[in-house]
C-alpha cells in the first residue's frame, strides 16, 4: 500500500506553529517544528508538563482543541499535507492510514461496547469487510496483542479487564487497519511499571512486525531509552535538542536535556552511602497491621473481600526513611492511611514512641495525630479552593489551640522554610504552580511539628526536574528537623534516591523489607526482582543497571 | 467576583432574567408609594376593563378594586414567601445533607429514609394538607412550602458533601486534628455553595408558583392579597373579565421564568467547567 523506499520520511513535519487563543500564558504551543519519522523508526517527543509535546501530535491527527489553531507549516504524510486535509479527507486518514494510543485506556475505550465491537468498529467506520470478517480480524488482533483468552475477551465490557489489557485494545484498535503511523501519547503513563513494560515491549514488536513508524510521546526518559530510535527534547513549544536516542541521552548538548536528565532520580544514593544506621530510637513500632475491605455483595454477586493491608510489621527509627513500594492496589495507600487512622485498621499495635495508639479515643488521637502529619498525592486536590494559603497550614495549629494571629505568623515562617515566599499566606491555592502546592502540603504537614511525615506518592504528579527539587527538599528538611519519613511510592527510582529502608508490598502483604542498597542490589524475593526488572532506561549505569537486563 | 460578572453577563437571557427580578423587587417596594389605598378597597366601578381609566390602568376586579394595585401587593407577597420559605428550606435541608454525606453510613441511611419519606407524599398534596391543618395564614404557608422544600436540597448536598469528603483537603483538614463541626463548616460547605445557590434560586421561583396554586384554591392568607388569590376570584368571571386573571398570571409566569433564567445563568456563571465550553 505504501511504496515508501525505507529512507524517505513517511511523516515529515516542518515549520510548525500552532497558536494559542489570545490570553494564553505564550503565543504559540509550538513553534518551528521540525521533524521527520521513517517507516520502522521511533522518534519519541519528550518534554515536561506545558511543553507542548502533545500539541503536535494532535495537529497531525487533526485533533486541536477548540480555540487552537494550525497558524502554518505542513505535516507530510507520505507527501501529502495533512494540515491542508478537510475533515472528511482528514476522517479518512485516521484510523486508516494513522493509528493512535491515548493515555487513559479507560476513557478511550466506550464502557457499554464489548470489545469485540468496538475493534469491529474501527472497520465499519471505513467501511471495511463484511461482519464475520470483522470479528475475524478483530479476534487475530486480540490474538496479536498478546489478551489472553481472546475468545472470552471480545465479549467482554472495557472495566472487566486490567489497565494493561485494556491498552492492549486500545493497541489493537489503533493496528486494525495496518496504519503506516502510530502516534503514542503517553501510553503507559497511567500503567503500573510491570505493565508498562510488556506494553513496551508489545509496542516495539509489533512494530518490527509492521514497520510502522512510531511517534511515542512521553515525560519519562527511561521509557525513552528504552524504545526510541530517534528523540525530540521540547521545551515551551520549541524543540530544544534533536538527535539519535544514544546522542541525546549520552551526551546531551543543549543545558535545559542535560538538567533533565540530571533530575532523574538515579538511586545513586542507595548504592553510595549504604545501610544507614538507625541513629536514634524507635519512634514508631507496627505489628500486625489488618486491614480488610468487604463490598457489601448483591443479589447477584459475591461480596467482594479485599485484603488491603496483610499483617503488616516494621519498626521506624528516628531520622529514617522507609520507603514502601509496590504497584496500584497494592495496599501502600492504605497502609499509610492506617497508620494516621484516616481508615479504622481492623487488627494490629500501632506504637508511637512506646505507647499503643489502637483502641483510642477521638480526643486522644487528635493529640498523638499531631506527631504524625502526611503529605498528599494530588496537588491539586489537597489543598482547599477556597482557603488562603496561610490559613490552609495554620489549621492545625489553631485546632490545637494557638492562636490565630500566632499561627499565621508561623505559618509565614513555614513557607520560607519550604522556599516559597511569606507573602504567599494571602493567595489562593490555584495561584500557585503543582511544585509550588507539593510545598505548600509540606509546610502543612510540618505546621504541627510531627516526629513522622508520611508521603503518599508526594512528587508522583510533578515533572521531573519539579520532582527533583521536592525529594532535595524532604531530604534537607528531614536531616534539618530530625524527622522520620515514611515514603510511599511506586516509582523505585524515587524510592532508591531517597531510602534508607524499603518494604516491598504487593496484595497487602509486605514481601521483602531491608536496607535500600540490598533490596534495590540485590533483591530475594522474586516480586522485587520482577519490580526492578521493568523499571524503563535501566541500563543507564545507575544502580538498578547492575542486573543484567533479562532480553 | 468580577470574573463570575462576566461570565454570567455573557448570557444574555440570564442578564434579562436578573433585569425583571430586579424590576419586580423594585414595584414591591415601591407599592405603598404607588397606591396608598389598600389593595383590597374600592376604587372604581366593578369591571372596568383596562386602559379605560388612566387611574386604574389595568380595570377593576368584581368588586371594583384596583388590579394593578393588586399586582404591585401581590409581587410582595410572591417575593416575601418565595423567599423565606426557601431559607427555612435551606436550614432544614443543608444541616441534613451535610451530616448524611459526611458522615455516611449509619446517619446517611435514617436521614435519607427520613428524606425519602417526605418525598414519597407529592409535594402539593402535603402543602394542601398542611395548610388546611394550621389554617391558612402568611406564617403556615410559608412553613408548609418549606417543608415540601427542603428535600431535594437535602439530597443535593447529600452527593455534594459525598464528593468532597473524599478530596484530599478533607484528609489533610483531620490530620490536622480539626473537629467535624470546623470541617464540614469550614472547609466543605465554602465548596458546595455554587449548586446550592442556583438550586435556591429555582427553589424561590417553585415556591412562588407553590404560593399561587395555594391562593388558586382558596388556600391563601385570606387577609393578603396575592396573584393567586387575585386568579381564582376570577375564574368565575373569566369569559367577561378576562384582564382580571391575564395580569395576575402573566405576572407568575414572568418572574417564575425570570427566576429560572437567573437560577440557568447562575449555574453556568458558577461552575467553571461550563464556562470553558463557551469560547
Amino acid at each position: 500500500m505504501t511504496d515508501a523506499t525505507p529512507s524517505a520520511p513517511v511523516l515529515s513535519v516542518s515549520g510548525l506553529a500552532i497558536a494559542l487563543p489570545p490570553g494564553a500564558d505564550r503565543l504559540y504551543a509550538v513553534e518551528h517544528m521540525e521533524f521527520d519519522i521513517r517507516r520502522g523508526e521511533t522518534l519519541a517527543i519528550v518534554g515536561e508538563s506545558g511543553s507542548g509535546k502533545s500539541m503536535s501530535a494532535n495537529a497531525v491527527m487533526g485533533l486541536l482543541p477548540p480555540g487552537t489553531r494550525v497558524a502554518q507549516g505542513s505535516a507530510k504524510l507520505d507527501g501529502i499535507d495533512l494540515l491542508q486535509l478537510d475533515a472528511d479527507a482528514m476522517r479518512a486518514v485516521r484510523g486508516k492510514r494513522i493509528g493512535m494510543i491515548f493515555q487513559e485506556p479507560m476513557t478511550a475505550l466506550d464502557p457499554l461496547m464489548r470489545i469485540g465491537e468496538q475493534i469491529a468498529e474501527v472497520f465499519e467506520a471505513h467501511g471495511l469487510l463484511t461482519p464475520p470478517e470483522r470479528r475475524a480480524r478483530a479476534l487475530a488482533l486480540l490474538t496479536e496483542v498478546g489478551i489472553p483468552e481472546p475468545e472470552r475477551a471480545i465479549h467482554a465490557y472495557p472495566f472487566q479487564l486490567s489497565g494493561g489489557q485494556r491498552q492492549r485494545v486500545v493497541i489493537a484498535m489503533a493496528l486494525a487497519l495496518d496504519p503506516v503511523l502510530l502516534i503514542a501519547d503517553e501510553p503507559t503513563t497511567a500503567l503500573d511499571v510491570t505493565t508498562q513494560a510488556q506494553i513496551l515491549k508489545l509496542i516495539r514488536e509489533l512494530q518490527e512486525k509492521h514497520g510502522t513508524a512510531v511517534m511515542f510521546i512521553t515525560h519519562d526518559f527511561g521509557v525513552v531509552a528504552d524504545i526510541a530510535d530517534r528523540v525530540v527534547v521540547m521545551r515551551q513549544g520549541r524543540i530544544v535538542e534533536s538527535g539519535s536516542a544514544s546522542a541525546v541521552l549520552g551526551a546531551p548538548q543543549d543545558a535545559y536535556t542535560q538538567a533533565l536528565i540530571a533530575a532523574i532520580p538515579s538511586g545513586r544514593r542507595a548504592l553510595a552511602t549504604g545501610p544507614e544506621k538507625a541513629t536514634g530510637e524507635t519512634v514508631l513500632a507496627v505489628r500486625g497491621l489488618t486491614k480488610t475491605y468487604r463490598s457489601a455483595g448483591g443479589f447477584f454477586r459475591p461480596a467482594r473481600v479485599v485484603h488491603a493491608v496483610r499483617d503488616v510489621s516494621f519498626d521506624l527509627a528516628r531520622g529514617e526513611t522507609l520507603g514502601v513500594v509496590g504497584e496500584s492496589g497494592s495496599g501502600k495507600s492504605s497502609l499509610g492511611r492506617c497508620l494516621v487512622r484516616l481508615v479504622e485498621p481492623d487488627a494490629g499495635s500501632i506504637r508511637l514512641n512506646g505507647q499503643e495508639t489502637m483502641g483510642q479515643s477521638v480526643a486522644e488521637m487528635r493529640i498523638w495525630r499531631r506527631r504524625m502529619q502526611m503529605v498528599f498525592q494530588d496537588p491539586y486536590g489537597s489543598l482547599n479552593p477556597r482557603t488562603r494559603v496561610g490559613r490552609i497550614i495554620a489549621e492545625g495549629p489553631i485546632a490545637a489551640g494557638v492562636p490565630i494571629a500566632t499561627a499565621l505568623a508561623k505559618a509565614a515562617d513555614l513557607l520560607a522554610l519550604v522556599g516559597l515566599d511569606p507573602s504567599a499566606v494571602e493567595r489562593f491555592p490555584h495561584e500557585f504552580s503543582g511544585g509550588q502546592r507539593q510545598r505548600i502540603g509540606i509546610a502543612r504537614a510540618l505546621a504541627l511539628d510531627p516526629e513522622i511525615i508520611i508521603a503518599d506518592e508526594a512528587v508522583s504528579a510533578l515533572d521531573v526536574s519539579i520532582q527533583a527539587q521536592v525529594l532535595a527538599l524532604l531530604a534537607d528538611l528531614k536531616a534539618r528537623l530530625d524527622l522520620s519519613l515514611i515514603f510511599i511510592t511506586h516509582d523505585l527510582r524515587v524510592a532508591a534516591t531517597i531510602c534508607d529502608k524499603v518494604a516491598v508490598m504487593r496484595k497487602g502483604e509486605v514481601v521483602e523489607m531491608g536496607p535500600a542498597a540490598e533490596i534495590f542490589g540485590n533483591p530475594q524475593h522474586d516480586y522485587t526482582r520482577r519490580l526492578i526488572a521493568a523499571i524503563p532506561g535501566r541500563a543507564e549505569g545507575d544502580v538498578f543497571g547492575g542486573e543484567a537486563v533479562p532480553a | 467576583m468580577g470574573a463570575f460578572w462576566s461570565r454570567f453577563r455573557r448570557h444574555k437571557a440570564a442578564v434579562a432574567g436578573l433585569v425583571v427580578v430586579v424590576l419586580v423587587i423594585v414595584i414591591a417596594i415601591a407599592a405603598p408609594y404607588f397606591y396608598p389605598v389598600s389593595p383590597w378597597k374600592m376604587v372604581q366601578r366593578p369591571f372596568l376593563p383596562p386602559f379605560a381609566n388612566g387611574a386604574v390602568p389595568l380595570g377593576t376586579d368584581t368588586l371594583g378594586r384596583n388590579v394593578a394595585s393588586g399586582l404591585a401587593y401581590g409581587a410582595r407577597i410572591s417575593l416575601l414567601i418565595g423567599t423565606i420559605s426557601t431559607l427555612v428550606a435551606l436550614m432544614v435541608g443543608v444541616p441534613i445533607g451535610a451530616a448524611a454525606g459526611y458522615f455516611g453510613g449509619l446517619v446517611d441511611d435514617l436521614l435519607m429514609r427520613f428524606t425519602e419519606f417526605f418525598q414519597t407524599i407529592p409535594s402539593f398534596a402535603l402543602a394542601i394538607v398542611l395548610v388546611a391543618i394550621f389554617q391558612p395564614s402568611l406564617v403556615s404557608i410559608t412553613i408548609a412550602i418549606a417543608i415540601v422544600g427542603w428535600p431535594p436540597v437535602a439530597r443535593l448536598v447529600r452527593g455534594e458533601v459525598m464528593a468532597q469528603r473524599k478530596r484530599e483537603y478533607v484528609e489533610a483538614a483531620i490530620l490536622a486534628g480539626q473537629s467535624h463541626w470546623t470541617i464540614i463548616t469550614r472547609q466543605i460547605l465554602p465548596n458546595v455553595t455554587s449548586p446550592i445557590v442556583v438550586l435556591a434560586s429555582l427553589m424561590v421561583a417553585s415556591a412562588i408558583l407553590l404560593e399561587s396554586s395555594l391562593s388558586f384554591l382558596g388556600l391563601g392568607d385570606p387577609s393578603i392579597m396575592s396573584w393567586g388569590y387575585m386568579i381564582g376570584a376570577a375564574r368565575t368571571v373569566v369569559r367577561q373579565a378576562w384582564w382580571l386573571s391575564v395580569f395576575p398570571g402573566v405576572a407568575i409566569l414572568i418572574s417564575v421564568l425570570a427566576l429560572n433564567l437567573v437560577g440557568e445563568g447562575l449555574a453556568e456563571a458558577l461552575d467553571p467547567r461550563s464556562s470553558r465550553d463557551q469560547h
